[in-house]
């Protein structure tokens, strides 16, 4: 038998005499090897580092049946207009094969604001629905039964509200906050990381998030109460590895925090959960998830001390990376989409939202999305991508990129220890530079050329007509939303809202639970925007360092 | 000396998409520009208050929201209100090519899109403020 050794460098040699060994990098700034093989991987212990699927440390994945059991959740994140707009959205979502639902909201309800704050104006219902109160919210599920479906809401700083709305609507449909199913992402520290929709300073805001944690465990026991984000690390330009290792610091950072606030590991790790990008490097994001769950695994076992298998698992929904899209071409975002949603499903993702392909342009249309979740169906029904597990266990590139993003992690956490920690490093603006500057970089080669974008700086049509229909949400929405709060407002019984807004004044200002309190004031029928102006005047507002 | 070119780069409006303007906050540097970068959730008026206190030839703005419609106009309108309406205006974000048109008819001197590189930008920047210093 050949020496596999010898038989490298004979290769190599054979390779180098017409071709560079070296120089071609991926986006995340990696150089790849033209081959990968036993050398590289010579450490690989497949009951240490493996497992099978199901068993620790999970690298194969969280479930012993994994998609053999159960298809990821085809989950396409939306949401426009008013609540009525929205609710037909869902529907036909519904009626199209979706399997969950995932709800955007404008930017007035992500920053706590009502739709008739003076900071809201033009912003009403433009990328997301507006939702000001409970009544928006029940309108919102309008004829979608809580205890069938399960909902997602992108939404941080507010997200005790917008959790308290949604037990509201269950309560009104019978169905009790025990039965409900969902996620709020609910993930504070990469919203100052990267995504940047902050209200409060971290410490209040840690605050409220351990409340979440309490309340959700002993009443809401199937909701996710946070989604560990490293999607918007990404979109804002990070490396596929600093995506990787800013997610699980946060990740830890929570663990941290509901440790400190006296909360059993075992109680509240179960129902945290994770939300990846998957973005061009088919491999690397591959790789990435794979690494993901060994590092969580091991160290919730054995740092935090976690005995519960569920505290252990990275659960996790994967978005395609809308930064990759294009304005130009817009239709090769389908076949773009449909190449990252594949490196999510071999991944191993529990759940997956596909971008549509008009979506550098506006919302998208009912076309463009039923392409989208159209992508996923082919994917799930007629590739056969979804009959094997883990198919690329083994692979010697495959283990070799997990194991080297593991690695790179590692180095992360290292660094982010020495500054102080997560709280401390964002103050530093240590993320927030790494990230600028990756991004940076990513631009400059896209502009050197070399880094090839189809359509914007290679493959290029001149002079070319933009021919796809595009969404369009007017200004009848802020209207609609402004004349509904007035009603409200003079409809509701204000003696009741008020006293229910002290409530949660005082308990703000102690020490606790906020989440009765914010119960009490969605059931009276207080806006989301009085409820986080009670919260802005005892907790202050958050400023960001500047850095880029 | 020759006095650079000063912009400042802003991101009016609630969305929190700093990458597009914190790349071509770092083009215009890297091109000799001194450039002042605003940070996120400013108001019309924080930006205007900023370009005039800075003394800025250039206010480049950045809304990935939507809310380009409402909050670019307020900001021309304010800029020249004070006194400032001889300051270049250019824009970037998700921006649907009927709006294009809308805004260069109140007063935004151009407006950047997805896939334009920053050499584009830095390149029409010096060309229109060394065709204004004629």
């Amino acid at each position: 038998m050949k020496d596999t050794k010898n038989g490298s460098a004979e290769w190599e040699k054979k390779f180098s005499k017409t071709c560079e060994t070296s120089g071609v990098t991926n986006p995340s700034g990696r150089e790849i090897k033209p081959l990968y093989g036993p050398a590289d991987i010579e450490s690989l212990d497949y009951g240490r580092d493996l497992g099978f699927p199901g068993e620790y440390p999970f690298t194969r994945g969280v479930y012993t049946t994994m998609h053999r059991g159960r298809l990821w959740t085809m989950r396409q994140f939306s949401g426009f207009g008013t609540a009525r707009d929205s609710n037909q959205r869902y529907h036909f979502l519904l009626d199209r094969g979706q399997t969950g639902l995932s709800v955007a909201f404008d930017m007035p309800t992500i920053m706590g604001y009502d739709s008739d704050h003076v900071r809201s104006h033009g912003e009403v219902g433009m990328c997301g629905v507006a939702i000001d109160s409970l009544k928006d919210m029940e309108i919102l599920f309008d004829e979608i039964p809580l205890d069938k479906v399960s909902t997602s809401m992108t939404i941080n700083a507010p997200a005790a509200m917008l959790l308290a709305f949604y037990i509201c609507v269950g309560e009104k449909q019978g169905v009790s906050s025990d039965k409900v199913r969902g996620t709020i992402q609910n993930d504070i520290l990469k919203e100052y990381i990267a995504q940047k929709s902050w209200i409060f300073p971290p410490e209040p805001s840690m605050r409220i998030i351990t409340d979440i944690l309490a309340f959700c465990s002993d009443h809401v026991p199937k909701w996710n109460t946070i989604s560990i984000s490293g999607y918007h690390i990404r979109e804002a330009g990070s490396t596929a590895a600093q995506e990787l290792a800013f997610t699980l610091a946060d990740g830890f950072t929570y663990v941290e925090a509901g440790i400190k606030a006296g909360l059993d590991v075992d109680k509240f790790a179960p129902r945290l959960s994770f939300f990846f990008n998957s973005h061009l490097d088919f491999f690397e994001e591959i790789a990435k998830y794979r690494a993901a769950r060994r590092i969580w695994a091991k160290r919730m076992k054995e740092k935090y001390g976690a005995r519960k298998e569920e505290s252990l698992l990275v659960r996790f929904h994967t978005q395609t990376a809308g930064c990759t899209l294009t304005a130009q071409q817009p239709e090769n975002n389908i076949i773009r989409t449909a190449y990252q949603a594949m490196s999510g499903v071999l991944g191993g993702t529990q759940s997956l939202h596909t971008n549509s392909m008009d979506e550098t342009l506006a919302l998208p249309s009912e076309k463009a999305v039923q392409i989208a979740l159209r992508t996923q169906q082919l994917l799930a029904y007629e590739t056969g991508v979804a009959n094997t597990i883990d198919p690329l266990a083994g692979s010697y590139y495959i283990e070799h990129l997990t194991d080297k993003l593991e690695e790179e992690a590692e180095a992360y956490f290292e660094k982010i220890d020495d500054l102080g920690g997560v709280v401390k490093a964002i103050d530093l603006g240590f993320f927030q530079k790494e990230i600028a500057d990756a991004a940076y970089r990513y631009q400059r080669e896209i502009e050197k050329k070399t880094k090839i974008v189809v359509g914007v700086n290679d493959f290029v049509i001149d002079d070319e007509e933009i021919d796809i229909d595009i969404l369009r949400i007017d200004y009848r929405v802020e209207r609609e939303q402004t004349e509904a709060l007035k009603k409200l407002r003079s409809e509701r019984d204000n003696g009741a809202a008020s006293t229910a807004l002290d409530a949660l004044r005082s308990a703000a200002g102690g020490t606790e639970n906020l989440m009765p309190r914010i119960l009490d004031c969605s059931r009276a029928y207080c806006t989301l925007g009085e409820m986080i102006d009670v919260l802005r005047d005892v907790f202050g507002e958050y400023k960001e360092p500047i850095v880029y | 000396m020759e006095r650079k070119i000063r912009v400042l780069v802003a991101k009016p409006g609630l969305d929190g998409h700093d990458r597009g303007a914190k790349v071509v906050a770092s083009a215009l540097r890297d091109a000799g520009m001194e450039v002042v970068y605003t940070g996120l959730h400013q108001t019309p008026e924080m930006v205007v208050e900023a370009a005039i206190q800075e003394d800025v030839d250039v206010v480049g703005l950045s809304i990935l929201s939507g809310a380009h419609a409402v909050l670019f106009p307020k900001i021309v309108d304010l800029l020249k209100e004070r006194g400032a309406g001889d300051k270049l205006v250019i824009a970037g974000g998700i921006i649907p090519e009927d709006d294009v048109e809308e805004l260069k008819k109140v007063g935004i001197a151009n407006v950047f899109g997805p896939g334009t590189t920053t050499t584009e930008i830095t390149e029409y920047v010096k060309k229109e403020i060394a065709s204004r210093s004629k």
